[in-house]
């Protein structure tokens, strides 16, 4: 591994990261390809929180794959301190990536073997890394799962997944990646199938493990305000591309671009009503055609001529505040 | 105790001139190898006639039984203990197979999360419709198609997606025609369990705007059930919270949003972390919901309850010992629990 020096803190830098997939029914000889990530960059910083906002479709679950190398990037590169993951060889330097870098998924009800008891979900990991010795084991499991709120931990650990809550078992799948200490945790929409009395614990939960464990988390998510609960930094994700990145208040409070406008005014508000923000109902971007232009345009009610011809450039418009829009006014 | 609000309590005292579905008393239970799991415990709810009625609460709290009793579509090991579902006052659990078919559709239709994905893959949507339609009413296979097409148009999609097949159309497109065809024989009540779940944000809000438009044009009632309480406090008149298979407080929308009385409730609005202002570290409610197989005695909530003190001797005693009541404790605001009822 030939490191290059990195900032201490900046843990995992994605750089023009980009991701094809073929169409679906398209013929072989022409075969068109759906741009599902399309050049993007970031940093996660060890401590930090940084939340993959947009809506479903817009490629952020596909980046937090590409991170964790469920998949190989078309384009661009992912650097771990600073090492380029894609030039990584061997069974060892993989192992190692995939012991830094943890993901937990959506769906606690099947990330877990449903015939294995919580003690073999956790202890699969020590084993398989070597962290501890083999006579350590059961009691690093008990660790695990008290820092994760599972109490009693020595009840908790002889249970099968269905004895378990949605929200007890996305805690048991947060212990199973803290296991072999990781730096990194890429955490894809953790709550979203959980209850809401029950989802507030797992974000506190990060909240906890950045500060105590300073661990970078990548929070994909579709729920702002869950963002900002947790979030220091805030991409936005529109088809493929971010099209917003900053500082969590920064882009809620004062979003420039038009998407991230909508998204927020979608959001369920009491105190406006259903119909305070009238929507415009319009088509979905095709994400399989090549456009030119600004792939928000033909939903955008800012549009101008040139958005369609132009390929907008994300650039920093604010302090350390960057938009993929070229006509929007960033003092307002 | 019968209906939960019976002096004109709603927004407008107009749309609540008539009751459309009255719960009674209604007890549902899953029986499994003789284990008794009581899902709702004694229900008492009214929707008026063109009401908008939110039903909320977590998974588990008997909030989709409710909606399948309505519609009658309850199956073993489900069953109606007791109690009674009223339709503008017949009870519904004495009607036969056939008049079931005919209520279903033509009185109340019912749109439910995974409804996008009950489509049949192999018809086009049009012609669903046309096997809808011709199930309850003469009508020719044109004339259907027409006004699949006219639905289609109303809920905000393209007339020519009669002739799509349900995989040509999105998630969102999809949920939409179901709106479409669950609002074709023009029923008067709509049940919507958890209609845009599935979908994002801002599909959910387009087809929520949808609805609210076409129901004050068509006037139809609505049971809307849902876990997110913030769009329910947008989208209705009034509210029902649900826990452990009881409504433990129901009060008109805007009531229930400034005023939340039930410590359920109140954990339940602060289980949301804001989008403005201020934020701190919220912990929203202790605990999760109780396995109904084995209920907490007393109050049902008495576990997660923070007001719930073994140092209040009294107040406790009750608390974990007697089921609270529901009871009105400002007109047209029902709450059950002791902290209101102990002086």
């Amino acid at each position: 591994m030939s490191a290059v020096a990195v900032a201490p803190d900046r843990t995992l830098d994605v750089q023009g990261l980009s991701k094809n997939f073929p169409v679906p029914g398209a013929s072989l000889l022409h075969r068109q390809m759906l741009r599902a990530v399309d050049d993007v960059t970031f940093t996660l910083k060890q401590g930090t929180v940084t939340a993959l906002v947009g809506e479903s479709g817009s490629g952020k679950s596909t980046v937090a794959r590409l991170i964790s190398r469920l998949y190989t990037p078309t384009g661009g590169s992912i650097l771990y301190r600073g090492v380029n993951v894609g030039a990584m060889h061997g069974k060892h330097q993989l192992l190692e990536y995939r012991s830094r870098v943890q993901m937990i998924f959506q769906d606690p009800f099947s990330s877990l073997n449903p015939v294995k008891r919580v003690d073999y979900h956790v202890s699969r990991p020590l084993l398989i890394h070597k962290i501890v010795p083999k006579a350590d084991v059961l009691d690093r499991v008990h660790e695990l799962l008290d820092s994760v709120g599972l109490v009693p931990a020595e009840e908790i650990a002889k249970k099968y997944p269905h004895e378990l809550s949605g929200g007890q078992r996305q805690r048991v799948a947060i212990a199973r990646a803290l296991a072999v200490e990781p730096e990194v945790i890429l955490a894809d929409e953790p709550t979203s199938m959980l209850d809401v009395s029950i989802r507030l614990g797992i974000l506190n939960l990060i909240l906890d493990l950045k500060r105590d464990r300073n661990i970078a988390f990548l929070y994909v998510t579709h729920d702002l305000a869950s963002a900002r609960y947790v979030a220091d930094e805030v991409l936005v994700m529109y088809a493929g591309q971010i099209v917003e990145h900053g500082p969590t208040d920064d882009v809620l409070q004062r979003p420039m671009h038009p998407y991230t406008k909508l998204l927020l005014s979608a959001v369920p508000n009491p105190e406006a009503g259903l119909h305070s923000h009238r929507l415009a109902a319009r088509p979905k971007t095709d994400l399989a055609v090549d456009l030119v232009g600004c792939r928000f345009a033909e939903r955008c009610p800012l549009a101008v001529a040139s958005c369609i011809s132009d390929p907008p450039v994300l650039l920093e418009r604010r302090s350390h505040h960057l938009v993929r829009c070229p006509i929007i006014d960033p003092s307002t | 105790m019968t209906g939960l609000l019976e002096d004109g309590v709603g927004p407008s005292p107009a749309v609540r001139q008539e009751t459309l579905i009255e719960l009674r008393e209604l007890v549902v239970d899953y029986v499994l190898s003789g284990r008794r799991v009581r899902a709702v415990d004694h229900v008492n709810l009214d929707v008026g006639k063109g009401e908008i009625v939110g039903l909320a609460g977590e998974s588990g709290c008997g909030k989709s039984t409710i909606a399948n009793a309505v519609m009658q579509l309850l199956r073993a090991p489900a069953q109606v203990t007791s109690g009674q579902v009223l339709f503008h006052g017949e009870d519904l659990t004495k009607l036969s197979t056939e008049q079931l078919r005919k209520f279903r559709w033509r009185n109340v239709s019912m749109v439910f999360q995974s409804a996008m994905n009950s489509l049949n893959p192999l018809m086009r949507v049009g012609d669903q419709f046309v096997d809808m339609m011709k199930a309850h009413e003469r009508i020719s296979k044109n004339d259907a198609l027409a006004r699949a097409a006219d639905l289609m148009e109303t809920v905000g999609m393209d007339r020519s997606h009669v002739r799509s097949y349900p995989h040509e159309l999105s998630g969102g497109m999809r949920q939409r025609t179901i709106v479409a065809m669950a609002l074709t024989l023009e029923p008067e009540l709509l049940i919507m369990d958890e209609p845009t779940t599935a979908l994002d944000v801002v599909v959910q809000r387009e087809i929520l705007q949808q609805v609210q438009d076409l129901q004050r044009e068509l006037g139809f009632a609505v049971l809307f059930i849902t876990h997110d309480l913030s769009l329910l406090v947008e989208f209705s008149d009034r509210i029902a919270i649900m826990y452990a298979g009881e409504i433990v407080e129901s009060a008109p929308s805007d009531e229930l949003f400034r005023r939340p009385l039930h410590p359920y409730t109140v954990g339940l609005m602060n289980s949301f972390p804001p989008l403005s202002g201020p934020l701190e570290r919220i912990v929203g409610i202790a605990g999760a919901p109780p396995d109904l197989a084995k209920p907490p005695s007393g109050c049902r909530f008495h576990p997660r309850c923070v007001h719930c003190d073994p140092s209040s001797h009294a107040l406790y005693a009750r608390q974990t010992t007697e089921r609270p009541v529901l009871r009105e404790v400002e007109p047209g605001h029902f709450v059950a629990c002791h902290l209101l009822d102990t002086p």
